[in-house]
């Protein structure tokens, strides 16, 4: 049986097809603003890419913030279920999940039982998201997907201390004004995304095996900076900004 | 199809409390009388919601709330509008919904209401919070009337006899302010009579809220939210005496017929804090959606928690207690033990927090209380960040999220008690 989760989420909407346990593909798309339309969108570029007709597919399971507006799933489930059953799928150890995504970032404590024990989110600011890092890149002129490795070239990481967006952007500005490297500042930014997420999980327990998944995942300086504030190594499957869509097929196969 | 022709869910009106018709009535009286008080001779006092009332009742004069305003303004979905007023007028949007929508509200008479009846006295009790003392300092000032204080210690660990003469004392001092402003001398006796009736309306009151141990619930905290009103307004009048008996023998019928709150009740939780005033419907709806049932609240149980200091032989002596004891003038841990009672008295499954952006003294200390009731009932807890009445700090899309997976995550059986009824 063919099963499909879909994830739209604020920035991307993704999308994955499941075969008895197997991924047999997945699909990423911007979500736009109809949240409805970029869900049918990815699932219609899924079953292009995996090369299956739609009446092959079984159940279909929505998730992500825009989970009620996807038309051709049976059933919605939430983002922190959905990952939660991703990353054990991916891991079955794994005992603390950290899923940063386009406007929020969770964490997610999980029992020897594959179950939820807790989960935390982000408050109503956008710190510590994708949504930061796009504003933040905007600021630099930095392509966002060049982040991670120029973070990695940062002599001594810039302080931001300010735990709103906009706040943060000015500090970002009055430090190019200042003449800072980009790296130090990029490797800054992710210091204050490393260290509110990790404040964020030890409030749910943060145990080893972690495992990050989300857009932001694919981040290397996020991911450093995470391991560094949390004391513990980070794993990040290839299939990070996918997992919720992977989680969600899984449930809809009655696996997740 | 006309409205006269729709299909009657008999389920759903088979559900609906009836006293509630009873309580509008009473309300709406309450206020006509408040708002022509000028006219019938009677003197209108404001006082915060934990103040204590019985000595304005016993001097016959109306008691009047802002916070119960602040409520009805929040629930109108006028609160934005007025706060944004008062941030116009230079109130910082930090300051307490309730404040703001109260002060901007006065100068206008906006409102639900058309405002709130002038006052010819005001009393601020800081048992509730420390806002209370500058905002009421503001009306005070601009009505041009008299201010009276009652400073509350606020109880750390242990009520001591120290703090319990200071409050004594102030409270002597609060019956000479109202003889001087009332034109009249003080009858104790009648104050004796209106503690009678003041402990009789919050046993009532305890009484109606215990109703929920029972499995299904015969009503929320969402139907408390409502009933409480009268509980807060009209505390030590016969009225309330009659209107909690009325409501208590409907809770008792809905229990024996098997009437519950919510259709299909899986979930037990207990909510903490202030209501979202602007949102009730749809988080009562949200909830009942997962077969959730808030069964309790550590608000409305407010107003009968501190029954156990009162004495109805010496209402004037014991008040001095009974009104600083009340839960949101205690220490972290004191509070996290009336939490973790209710959490067994009421059997939840869960605890739902809600983090109220206008009202500190009550959201501070929540993330310690969630760690203490976790390690202590071994439940769950979700927290939600809003505010009472300022509905600009509520964000569905994050919130419902948040409701979904905690519902997910209770219905795969992360909690022992988490288990369908029966």
């Amino acid at each position: 049986m063919i099963s499909v989760g879909i994830d739209v989420g604020s920035i991307s909407a993704k999308a994955a097809a499941m075969e008895d346990g197997r991924l047999l593909g997945s699909r990423v798309l911007l979500t736009g603003y109809n949240a409805g339309k970029a869900g049918r969108a990815v699932f219609e570029a899924l079953l292009a890419a995996v090369g299956i007709a739609a009446d092959r597919v079984g159940p279909i399971v929505a998730t992500g913030y825009g989970r009620n507006s996807v038309d051709v799933a049976h059933k919605a489930v939430t983002e922190i279920t959905c990952h939660a059953a991703g990353a054990q799928f991916q891991n079955p150890a794994v005992r603390c999940v950290i899923d940063i995504g386009g406007q929020d970032s969770k964490a997610i404590a999980l029992d020897g039982g594959g179950r939820i024990k807790d989960f935390a989110m982000n408050d109503k600011c956008a710190a510590g998201t994708g949504r930061f890092l796009e504003v933040m890149a905007r600021a630099l002129e930095v392509d966002l997907d060049a982040f991670g490795d120029l973070s990695l070239a940062a002599d001594q990481p810039a302080a931001i201390s300010s735990l709103c967006t906009v706040f943060a952007e000015s500090e970002v500005i009055s430090l190019i004004a200042k003449g800072e490297r980009r790296e130090n500042i990029i490797a800054g930014i992710h210091r204050s995304i490393g260290a509110r997420v990790v404040a964020m999980a030890k409030r749910v327990g943060l145990a080893d095996p972690l495992m990050m998944t989300g857009g932001v995942a694919m981040n290397i300086g996020v991911v450093k900076a995470l391991e560094e504030k949390a004391g513990l190594p980070v794993q990040v499957s290839p299939y990070a900004q996918v997992n919720g869509a992977i989680g969600a097929a899984l449930i809809g196969a009655g696996m997740g | 199809m006309p409205s006269d022709l729709k299909p009657v869910d008999a389920a759903k009106d088979r559900r609906k409390i009836k006293s509630v018709r009873r309580m509008k009535e009473i309300m709406t009286a309450y206020y006509i009388d408040a708002k022509t008080a000028s006219d019938t001779g009677k003197k209108v006092a404001w006082i915060t919601s934990g103040g204590p009332v019985e000595p304005l009742i016993a001097m016959d004069v109306i008691p009047v709330y802002p916070e119960n305003h602040g409520a009805m303004i929040g629930a109108a979905k006028m609160g934005v509008d007025l706060c944004e007023k008062a941030e116009a007028m230079g109130y910082a949007s930090d300051l307490c919904a309730y404040a703001r929508a109260d002060i901007a509200c006065a100068t206008e008479d906006g409102g639900p209401i058309g405002g709130l009846p002038r006052p010819d006295m005001l009393i601020c009790c800081n048992n509730i919070c420390g806002t209370v003392l500058k905002w009421y300092e503001v009306q005070a000032r601009y009505f041009g009337v008299p201010l009276f204080i009652l400073d509350t210690p606020f109880t750390h660990t242990e009520y001591s006899p120290a703090a319990n003469q200071y409050v004594r004392a102030q409270l002597v001092e609060y019956l000479s302010f109202l003889e001087t402003h009332c034109g009249k001398a003080f009858d104790r006796d009648r104050l004796t009579e209106v503690g009678r009736l003041s402990v009789a309306g919050q046993k009532l009151w305890q009484a109606v809220l215990h109703t929920t141990t029972h499995r299904p619930a015969p009503m929320s905290a969402f139907d408390a939210f409502f009933h409480l009103a009268l509980i807060v307004t009209l505390r030590g009048t016969q009225t309330v005496v009659d209107y909690y008996t009325e409501l208590l023998a409907e809770m008792e019928t809905r229990v024996a017929e098997g009437i519950s709150a919510v259709p299909e009740e899986r979930f037990r939780l207990l909510w903490d804090n202030l209501p979202v005033w602007y949102r009730t419907r749809w988080l009562a709806e949200k909830f009942a959606g997962h077969g959730a049932c808030l069964v309790a609240d550590t608000y409305t149980s407010s107003w009968c928690g501190a029954m156990p200091y009162l004495d109805e032989s010496d209402f004037l002596g014991s008040m001095a207690e009974a009104y600083s004891r009340i839960y949101i003038n205690l220490g972290t841990d004191l509070m996290a033990d009336m939490v973790v009672e209710m959490v067994s008295t009421y059997r939840a499954d869960g605890l739902v927090i809600h983090s109220n952006r206008s009202c500190k003294p009550y959201s501070l200390g929540q993330y310690d209380i969630q760690r203490i009731v976790q390690e202590r009932c071994g439940i769950p807890s979700l927290m939600i960040e809003a505010d009472m009445t300022d509905a600009r700090n509520f964000s569905e899309s994050q919130i419902e999220t948040r409701i979904d997976a905690f519902m997910e995550m209770l219905a795969t059986g992360c909690s022992p008690r988490s288990r369908p009824f029966p």
